[in-house]
């Protein structure tokens, strides 16, 4: 646990260090913040539903960026030899830096707490859609992230562990669609996987166990492999 | 302290370390000797952990590299070929990462921070980031990385490759420092510097062992001929002849040098021929200039060991 903490706080120092964390921070809070005080003006309503949606996507954009330097500069630079040659698991490594970028997103999310504070201002929202809301875009970025360290780990180059990891995730977003097309256990496993469907409930003020669980089992799947992508490094 | 057994290592179908047997004993300095591609850099990624073997067994302090990894891995400090290191942190930060992942507790990793810091002449860049570093500084963070945990076994590939002279000698000075304390296995394809820093060395060429001794003994082992040097005034193909038919004399070479010329004479061993030799110069009336035994460097018998490798 210690070496978790030791490589987390690395990771960390280097986004304070770097101007990534900074811009994508920013461009989330621009964004959801066009969609948040467009959708109040429009609807004259107190809630924070119309940036989630938007909100989610912008992170399926943002979020491998945050992502695609942790495995791949290390492989670029060498640096994995002597990191992987030190005493720490590889799950340490790789548990360490997925913290590191969680930490990121929940304090970009935590930047947007002033639109609910508005919404108590000027009005009375609802608590359970916006703690819903908020739940949902933790674990829908957080799915996100896992996903862009695995393709993270896949490549040396950060372009394309950026552009792998989008896609990913990226296609889980579209694949719903394929139901209409695909019938029978296929189509049912078509349906499970896709990824707005998961996430919908969560902007409704609805907590579902299969939907957290999706987006648990989301994250072990591609930690998983992150291991595995790790482990076959030095077999190679 | 380290054992290894017939370690292979296959990239695909190429053979890049094959039938690697050795041990070195505890606070043993070792020179891993060997021109580009021979397999060091291979060979000491086995030893670390970073690569499995094809085949062929690795033991570090004891702990096998691959089925006690983590045991092996705690007892070693490694310090890559290139240095790589996190340009975007400072050197005492990256020290400081460091020493956490050697799981050394917080007040004995200051103090040893600082050890290394003043060992590696590192204390007035303790806040620079290490991507403002130049070549040389950079191979002293590393350096202060691999030790700072007082490792049992410091593995070092080519650790004064890139850096000037004058670091070079002060490198090689700290890493002599460390034997005794210290096991050490160092890689170099710089002869001088194996002979200087390393009690024992083993030459490895393409892949495999052509010779494991102290590097004394084999200049002694090896030595198949003694050289003189000759600088003569006179005709110099009727010199060489006359110097030919010595016996004992098992070749010579000339260049012209200043006017006059200079013999290279390859002699067997066991015999002193430098008086016999003068005597032969000074018997036909030439000018005898100098005269001049010349022990055989290292570099000579690595470069005879390679070729004998290459027939
Ligand atoms: N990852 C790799 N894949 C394929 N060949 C490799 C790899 N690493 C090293 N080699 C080859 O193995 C041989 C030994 O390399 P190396 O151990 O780096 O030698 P040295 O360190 O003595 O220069 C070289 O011919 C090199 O090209
Ligand atoms: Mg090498």
């Amino acid at each position: 646990m210690r070496n978790v903490v030791a490589m987390a706080g690395k990771e960390l120092r280097t986004y304070f260090a770097s101007p990534v964390a900074y811009i994508v921070a920013a461009v989330f809070l621009l964004i959801t913040g066009y969609f948040f005080t467009l959708g109040v003006i429009n609807d004259q309503e107190a809630t924070v539903r119309h940036f989630l949606t938007p909100g989610s996507f912008v992170l399926l954009l943002l979020s491998p960026a945050l992502t695609m330097r942790l495995l791949a500069e290390e492989q670029k630079m060498g640096t994995l030899e002597l990191l992987l040659t030190s005493p720490i698991r590889d799950w340490e490594v790789v548990a360490g830096k997925f913290m590191a970028s969680l930490v990121i997103l929940a304090a970009m999310l935590g930047l947007t707490i002033y639109y609910p504070i508005l919404l108590y201002w000027f009005g009375n929202p609802d608590f359970g859609p916006i703690a819903s809301g908020y739940l949902g875009l933790f674990l829908v970025g957080a799915a996100f992230l896992s996903a862009g360290l695995f393709t993270s780990s896949l490549t040396g180059n950060q372009v394309v562990a950026w552009v792998l990891g989008a896609g990913i995730v990226l296609l889980l977003w579209v694949i719903g669609g394929a139901t209409q097309v695909v019938g029978g256990l296929f189509g049912e496993v078509i349906d499970y996987l896709s990824l707005p469907d998961h996430f919908r409930d969560f902007t409704l003020g609805v907590i579902n166990t299969t939907d957290v669980v999706y987006f648990l089992s989301f994250m072990a799947v591609a930690f998983f492999l992150t291991i595995r992508s790790l482990e076959t490094r030095r077999w190679r | 302290m380290i054992e290894t057994d017939k370690l292979c290592k296959y990239y695909g179908d190429f053979v890049a370390i094959e039938d690697i047997t050795f041990s070195v004993k505890k606070g043993e300095i070792l020179g891993f000797l060997g021109p580009n591609a021979a397999g060091k850099t291979t060979t000491m990624r086995i030893l670390t952990g970073y690569l499995p073997p094809s085949s062929g067994t690795a033991r570090v302090a004891g702990y096998d590299v691959i089925d006690h990894s983590l045991e092996a891995r705690r007892r070693i400090g490694y310090m890559p070929e290139t240095v790589p290191l996190y340009t975007d942190m400072t050197v005492y930060d990256y020290l400081n990462f460091y020493g956490a992942l050697r799981g050394i507790d917080r007040k004995r990793k200051e103090k040893r921070i600082n050890t290394v810091m003043g060992l590696c002449h590192l204390r007035d860049y303790a806040d620079t980031l290490i991507g403002k570093l130049s070549k040389g500084f950079r191979q002293r963070v590393g350096l202060a990385q691999a030790i700072l945990h007082e490792p049992d076994v410091l593995i070092l590939d080519e650790p004064t490759i890139g850096i000037d002279p004058r670091q070079v000698v002060e490198t090689r000075q700290l890493i002599k420092s460390f034997g005794g304390e210290h096991t050490v296995v160092l890689s170099s394809h710089i002869l001088p510097e194996v002979s200087m820093i390393c009690e024992r060395v083993v030459i490895i060429n393409e892949g495999r062992i052509v010779a494991i001794d102290r590097p004394e003994n084999l200049s002694e082992r090896l030595r198949g001929s003694e050289r003189i040097q000759l600088d003569v005034r006179g005709p110099a193909a009727e010199v060489a002849s006359r110097l030919r038919q010595v016996k004992g004399v098992l070749e010579v070479s000339w260049e012209k040098a200043d006017g006059n010329f200079r013999f290279v004479v390859d002699a067997r061993l066991g015999r002193d021929l430098r008086e016999e030799l003068a005597g032969v110069i000074v018997h036909q009336g030439w000018g005898l200039l100098g005269l001049q035994g010349l022990g055989m460097t290292l570099e000579d018998i690595f470069l005879q060991l390679t070729t004998k490798e290459e027939v």
